[in-house]
């Protein structure tokens, strides 16, 4: 067995082998792979009992169910308003300077990928990141570059 | 009109005063109905933005003959600008999960589901924990009800209780058509009471106090405090908890920076109100609710920028299931484009007004439904700034 199939028996095993159990499944494999390819979805379907088209069609849906591969590290930036105000474009422009990508791009030691995504919930503490769960709020970009160069770090030991 | 003096009070996140488990035993103690009739006397409407009266809710749902019902909390949290029910998960969890086993009993469910916004995720570990020790107080004191954790995945639309419903059940978040309403046919097609985290904890406080101390804050169409979170041009950004009923100029003159010009009340969804119209704006059921987002605009905003931000938001969000809103939210986005850039004249705002207006009738959901209130407020407020 290869190791997603491994991990949706596993998912599959501790939330019900029930419809009811889509969304903490696929993102039970998000957690671990980031995102969800074609072979992790026929495996879902078939261990729900679903068809494959219905597994990709919940999963296109939602913003944090990527269908395509994404970096180690998933960062998003708040881009609505509050964090507008308090200076997200100069964070943006902050990582794309150290990533050496453009926002929705991987880095090609796909150690990283940097999307914006909207409200966080942090709007009297703006500007904020995600970092795959993690929050970071009130950033400057010379925080910006302290936290991602220790994400950096720890990728290469 | 009723109007009150902004006071700031502190009963949501004050945890000295709140024994849980003691509220919980208490409230047991009385029958459902009576229950029931606590909440509907207290007045508490819920306080995820639209307003229908809690106690009411519960008593359609405890009506229903089912086996099977259930609580279901909303932090799906998403309208821009409200951050409070991340920090009362965070503080006061326990507050929360107090109203939902409340709930249950009232209505008769054994079942109770939070489902927690994916940007959120950062809390989950420690909600489980807390969640499993209250499961276990409940369970010691053969209380036959039980709290879960769902997650969502960074879709706005699934707060609309109906798409809520849907992504638990494994499919795209898209609202269903109501009636029914999730009192008859909710989670599975359960009856079901959803209720924001909000109201939850204002349930455990009415029950801890009794409905005459709730009553004691607020308006008789606006009970009780609120929880608002501030943001945007004002020197104390953060959640203040505050009585209801307030005029919106008091509010400007406690949280301003000396040069407000405008207060976006409600979120994205919600109203514009510009500088001269703060006397008589109040902030309440009876003027302009809010779910508790007050952003604050100064004078060196661009409220062009505002809306286009607004509306890029709902164009990104919006389900996509119904053509007003799908093709509305794009068309309203591009045409104010189109008005800044000069590609159409001043004039083509009246043709967008008209769409916004046909988005609020024809759409199928509260967020087709709510675009016309920016758009419109912002619109008429400031008009030149959109053309120049
Ligand atoms: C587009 C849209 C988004 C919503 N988002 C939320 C939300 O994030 N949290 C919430 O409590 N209610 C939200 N609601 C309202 C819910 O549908 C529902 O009315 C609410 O959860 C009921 O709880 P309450 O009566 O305690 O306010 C939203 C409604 C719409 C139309
Ligand atoms: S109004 Fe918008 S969000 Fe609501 S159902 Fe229609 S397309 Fe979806």
């Amino acid at each position: 067995m290869s190791s997603t199939e491994t991990l949706v028996k596993d998912l599959v095993s501790k939330y019900g082998k029930s419809r009811n159990s889509l969304m903490p499944v696929l993102q039970g494999i998000v957690q671990e792979e980031r995102y969800l390819s074609e072979e992790a979805m026929i495996f879902i379907a078939k261990e729900l009992d679903l068809s494959a088209a219905d597994v990709y069609g919940t999963a296109s849906f939602y913003t944090f169910l990527d269908t395509v591969p994404r970096g180690k590290n998933i960062i998003r930036v708040c881009k609505t308003i509050s964090c507008h105000m308090t200076g997200k474009d100069l964070i943006i422009e902050t990582l794309e300077d150290i990533l050496k990508v453009k926002v929705g791009q991987t880095t090609h030691d796909k150690n990283f990928t940097l999307l914006t995504a909207n409200c966080l919930g942090w709007c009297h503490k703006g500007p904020v990141m995600l970092i795959n769960d993690e929050v970071y709020p009130e950033l400057t970009p010379s925080r910006t570059t302290e936290i991602v160069e220790e994400y950096m770090k720890n990728a290469t030991h | 009109m009723e109007t009150k003096v902004i006071k700031k009070v502190d009963t949501i996140f004050d945890v000295v005063e709140c024994n849980y488990i003691q509220v919980l035993e208490k409230t047991l103690a009385k029958t459902a109905d009576e229950i029931i009739l606590d909440i509907i006397d207290s007045g508490l409407k819920g306080r995820g933005g639209a307003g229908f009266p809690t106690g009411l809710k519960w008593k359609f749902t405890k009506n229903e003959e089912n086996a099977v019902k259930y609580v279901i909390c909303n932090a799906d949290e998403g309208e821009p600008g409200t951050f409070k029910d991340r920090e009362i998960l965070d503080r006061v969890p326990e507050k929360v999960f107090t109203g939902m086993a409340i709930c249950g009993y009232a209505i008769g469910a054994k079942e109770g589901y939070i489902y927690l916004r994916g940007e959120y995720n950062f809390l989950k570990q420690d909600l489980q924990m807390k969640i499993d020790l209250f499961n276990s107080q409940l369970a010691d004191r053969d209380f036959d009800f039980k709290v879960f954790l769902r997650s969502g995945s960074g879709a706005y639309i699934c707060g609309e209780e109906s798409a809520l419903f849907d992504s638990m059940e494994g499919l795209r978040g898209e609202p269903r058509n109501k009636p029914p309403y999730p009192t008859v046919a909710g989670y599975n097609l359960k009856p079901t009471a959803i209720n924001n985290v909000e109201t939850l904890v204002y349930v455990t406080m009415i029950c801890r106090m009794g409905p005459e101390s709730f009553k004691a804050l607020g308006t008789k169409d606006s009970r009780g405090s609120k929880v608002f979170s501030v943001s945007g041009d004002t020197p104390t950004p953060g959640i203040y908890e505050l009585e209801l009923g307030m005029p919106l100029n008091q509010f400007v003159d406690e949280f301003g920076d000396g040069d407000t010009k405008a207060v976006q009340v409600g979120g994205a969804s919600g109203h514009c109100v510009p500088r001269k119209k703060y006397n008589d704006t109040i902030i309440g059921f009876e003027g302009i609710p809010t779910g508790g987002s007050m952003m604050i605009f100064n004078s060196t905003r661009s409220m062009y920028n505002v809306l286009h931000d607004y509306l890029e938001f709902f164009t990104e969000e919006s389900c996509g299931q119904c053509t007003p809103c799908r093709v509305g939210c794009q068309q309203l986005l591009k045409g104010i484009e189109a008005v800044k850039k000069g590609d159409k004249k001043p004039s083509y705002l009246e043709d967008l007004k008209k769409l916004a207006a046909t988005m609020k009738i024809a759409s199928k959901c509260g967020l087709g439904q709510s675009v016309s209130n920016p758009f419109n407020s912002i619109v008429d407020n400031f008009r030149e700034e959109i053309i120049y």
